[in-house]
């Protein structure tokens, strides 16, 4: 059904003008569409960007704004994808109490578990980073909010295609596989 | 090239010239006064029109665009300067008219400071443009404005806006100057599939009632011959938007009238029962489709488009044929074979009867005592033989005279159409006039949308600018009361005007002007308008509750439009 809402992750390649950040996501506060997550970086090619944009809304929708952000001047070209056609990630970082960790036996299970990396330790407190699905690290948050998390925050989604996006044939330079 | 040392606000003036730009619409203040001081040194080759407001400013281009061809240049300093720009900025972005405004901006240390007229033009017009950028360094003003002039007036054009900061006007630059003629990102007329004109080509030539809705993209295109070859040659029934409007001569036999709202009865009604719709450079406007779920379902669909957001994005088409219809209407009339669709073609002629009894000719030749506003019309087309280039702002008036107004020539009709602004009208002559000026030029304007641009009179005689303008005064903002007493069971709330004596108004501007209420009047005083060579100015006094037939109510389907 094309109405039917369901996620998909846009991946626009532009220059890296300011200013463009707020032409794209005018295409979607036009449309009245909440963008879910959106993240910026360098590309694959020299000064080529590239946004991650994920949003919850019809293919049909999904085609139309695809065609509005191609049209903006300095979009190089833009894809939209459902999540099998995508390898994607999020980062978590979550803040501990130290003392849970020394008081808390089972914490460390839940961190060795989980496949979290450990960024820092200090006296007052310690920083563990997952990466992975955003059910993974929604269950160790489950899990290490009940020891008292100071802080959370969750990256927005990075993804690449599984089909190539043949960037630098549009952009007439000859380095793509 | 050899190099000059410069300070920006000259190599702004340089860079304009270097794209044959010769007019200036503006208003000038604090933050773009090194660029109007160059300006001053330059006025042997720049005009530059001091209009009364710079949204006048916008609309003003705008309408020296549409006529013209032409990139319309606009100015404004910054702050209240730039955001007066807007409105003729998301005009021109919906009616593709290609412009470059240049505002001024305070000094870039001074950016986020909340500094005296600020404003962030860029932020704020950013949903309304093609493309904008600000510069903050004298280095880039020619490589921007090259580039903004590149951008306005390739593909489909569209409103451009370039924000120069204070600082950056004052510092001196090397200045040399090199047209753009591309952009790596961007890809100004999409490549056409030969595949596509193939298909197009089948289906043209077995559709037994085939039907041609076409837009300004014919008028864009300078496409005007190559459309009158194709349709001539396929014998196909043509009928136009509301911007496509005098791409084809009123009385060209093919020409079936507008679609649309408050278009024609045959070509809407028909539109449900052709076998192929062929959409060429227009874009399926909610006010063209009506209900789109009732919109042409029975035929197959052809879109010829520049732009390729515009395919299926209301109207699934079976046939996409992307690219400039100057360069894919030629070869798709070179693979068509000549053909003739008279019956079906009489199909229209019989709509068109019904519609001439029930509505036209009571509009045009009216018995009643009140005038009415297309018989205003009619006596400017008589009295122009149909070559005057009308403009018109948004409301009743503005649906009558596209209805009943003739063309000869293209280009010829200036109305704002996608965003409907009023007050569009008079500035718009003015530029019209620029952009135009061995032609008559005839503002037809209702009394509401009249008094928002109506401080325009003084720039129409500073410059001395001989616009025709003809105000159909009915004291109410027409469409709106005909809206309440179709759907708000006549509570016209806030639609009466109280009217101040226009005649005197203009008189006070030092214009000509003479009111009408009486129909033996009209024709003569129709008549002495024409035949001046200034500024001159008619108020009709028509019907005050007449309303605009046919009509498509909204939501409905285009064949169940009403005649009364």
């Amino acid at each position: 059904m094309n109405d039917l809402k369901q996620t998909f992750t846009v991946s626009i390649y532009t220059e890296n003008n300011i200013g463009l950040l707020n032409r794209i996501s005018a295409i979607f506060l036009k449309r009245h569409i909440n963008i879910e997550s959106l993240t910026t970086s360098q590309s694959e090619i020299d000064s080529i960007f590239r946004f991650v944009i994920v949003v919850n809304v019809s293919e049909m929708m999904i085609k139309s704004i695809i065609k509005q952000i191609n049209k903006q001047i300095e979009v190089i070209s833009s894809f939209y994808h459902t999540d099998k056609e995508t390898i994607f990630l999020e980062t978590a970082l979550y803040k501990v109490k130290s003392k849970s960790l020394f008081d808390e036996k089972h914490i460390q299970k839940i961190i060795k578990n989980s496949q979290a990396n450990m960024v820092t330790v200090s006296p007052n407190y310690f920083v563990i980073e997952k990466t992975g699905w955003r059910e993974e690290t929604e269950k160790l948050y489950k899990e290490l909010e009940p020891y008292g998390l100071l802080q959370f925050v969750r990256s927005g989604r990075i993804s690449v295609s599984k089909e190539p996006m043949n960037i630098s044939n549009i952009l007439g330079l000859n380095t793509d596989k | 090239m050899s190099s000059l040392r410069i300070s920006g606000a000259e190599a702004v003036i340089r860079s304009l010239l270097e794209e044959d730009v010769n007019l200036i619409y503006g208003y000038p203040g604090g933050a773009i006064m090194p660029i109007y001081d160059e300006l001053y040194k330059f006025q042997d080759k720049l005009n530059h029109v001091l209009t009364r407001h710079e949204q006048g400013a916008t609309h003003a281009a705008q309408g020296f665009s549409r006529v013209s061809g032409k990139v319309g240049v606009v100015m404004a300093t910054s702050g209240p300067g730039a955001t007066n720009l807007i409105t003729g900025i998301a005009d021109a972005q919906i009616d593709s008219t290609p412009m470059v405004c240049i505002t001024g901006q305070v000094a870039s240390h001074l950016l986020g400071s909340d500094a005296f007229q600020e404003t962030d033009i860029i932020g704020i017009s950013t949903p309304v443009t093609k493309w904008n950028c600000q510069v903050t360094k004298a280095a880039d003003i020619p490589i921007v404005l090259a580039k903004a002039f590149y951008i306005a007036k390739s593909g489909r054009p569209g409103p451009v806006l370039i924000d120069i900061t204070k600082d950056a006007q004052f510092e001196m630059m090397e200045y040399s100057y090199k047209k753009c003629n591309s952009v790596r990102s961007y890809n100004p007329v999409p490549d056409y599939s030969i595949d596509m004109i193939k298909k197009a080509t089948e289906l043209i030539d077995n559709a037994k009632k085939p039907f041609i809705v076409f837009g300004q993209g014919v008028i864009l295109g300078n496409a005007e011959q190559e459309f009158k070859d194709f349709i001539e040659k396929t014998g196909i029934p043509a009928a136009w938007t509301i911007l496509g409007l005098s791409a084809l001569p009123t009385d060209h036999r093919l020409n079936v009238g507008m679609v649309g709202m408050h278009g024609n009865y045959g070509p809407n009604v028909l539109t449900n029962e052709c076998d192929l719709l062929i959409a060429i450079g227009m874009r399926f406007d909610d006010r063209v489709t009506g209900n789109l779920n009732t919109y042409a379902k029975q035929a197959k669909i052809i879109h010829m488009e520049i732009d390729p957001a515009e395919i299926n994005k209301n109207v699934e088409c079976d046939v996409p044929i992307l690219g400039n219809i100057k360069s894919t209407l030629p070869v798709l009339n070179s693979m068509v074979k000549n053909n003739s669709h008279g019956t079906w073609l009489n199909e229209f002629s019989n709509y068109y009867k019904k519609e001439y009894n029930k509505v036209i000719n009571k509009e045009v030749n009216p018995s009643k005592d009140g005038l009415t506003m297309a018989e205003v019309i009619k006596e400017i087309n008589l009295s122009s033989n149909g070559d005057a280039i009308i403009v018109t702002d948004v409301g009743q008036h503005q649906m009558v005279a596209c209805r009943y107004a003739k063309f000869n020539k293209s280009k010829s009709n200036v109305t704002s159409g996608g965003l409907g602004t009023m007050g569009f009208a008079l500035p718009a002559s003015l530029g019209a006039k620029m952009g135009a000026p061995n032609r008559e030029v005839v503002a037809v304007i209702g009394d509401g949308g009249y008094q928002m641009t109506i401080q325009e009179l003084g720039t129409i005689f500073q410059t001395n600018s001989a616009v025709k303008i003809v105000v159909l005064n009915n004291d109410f903002l027409g469409m709106v009361r005909q809206w309440q007493q179709m759907f708000f069971e006549k509570r016209y709330a806030s639609t009466e005007l109280v009217n101040p004596d226009f005649v005197a108004i203009a008189k006070g501007y030092h214009i000509e002007a003479e009111r009408v209420s009486k129909r033996k009047d009209l024709k003569s005083a129709v008549d002495k308008m024409i035949k001046s060579k200034k500024p001159y100015f008619l108020e009709v006094k028509v019907e005050k509750e007449d309303n605009v037939f046919p009509m498509i109510p909204t939501g409905a389907s285009v064949s169940d439009i009403r005649l009364e």
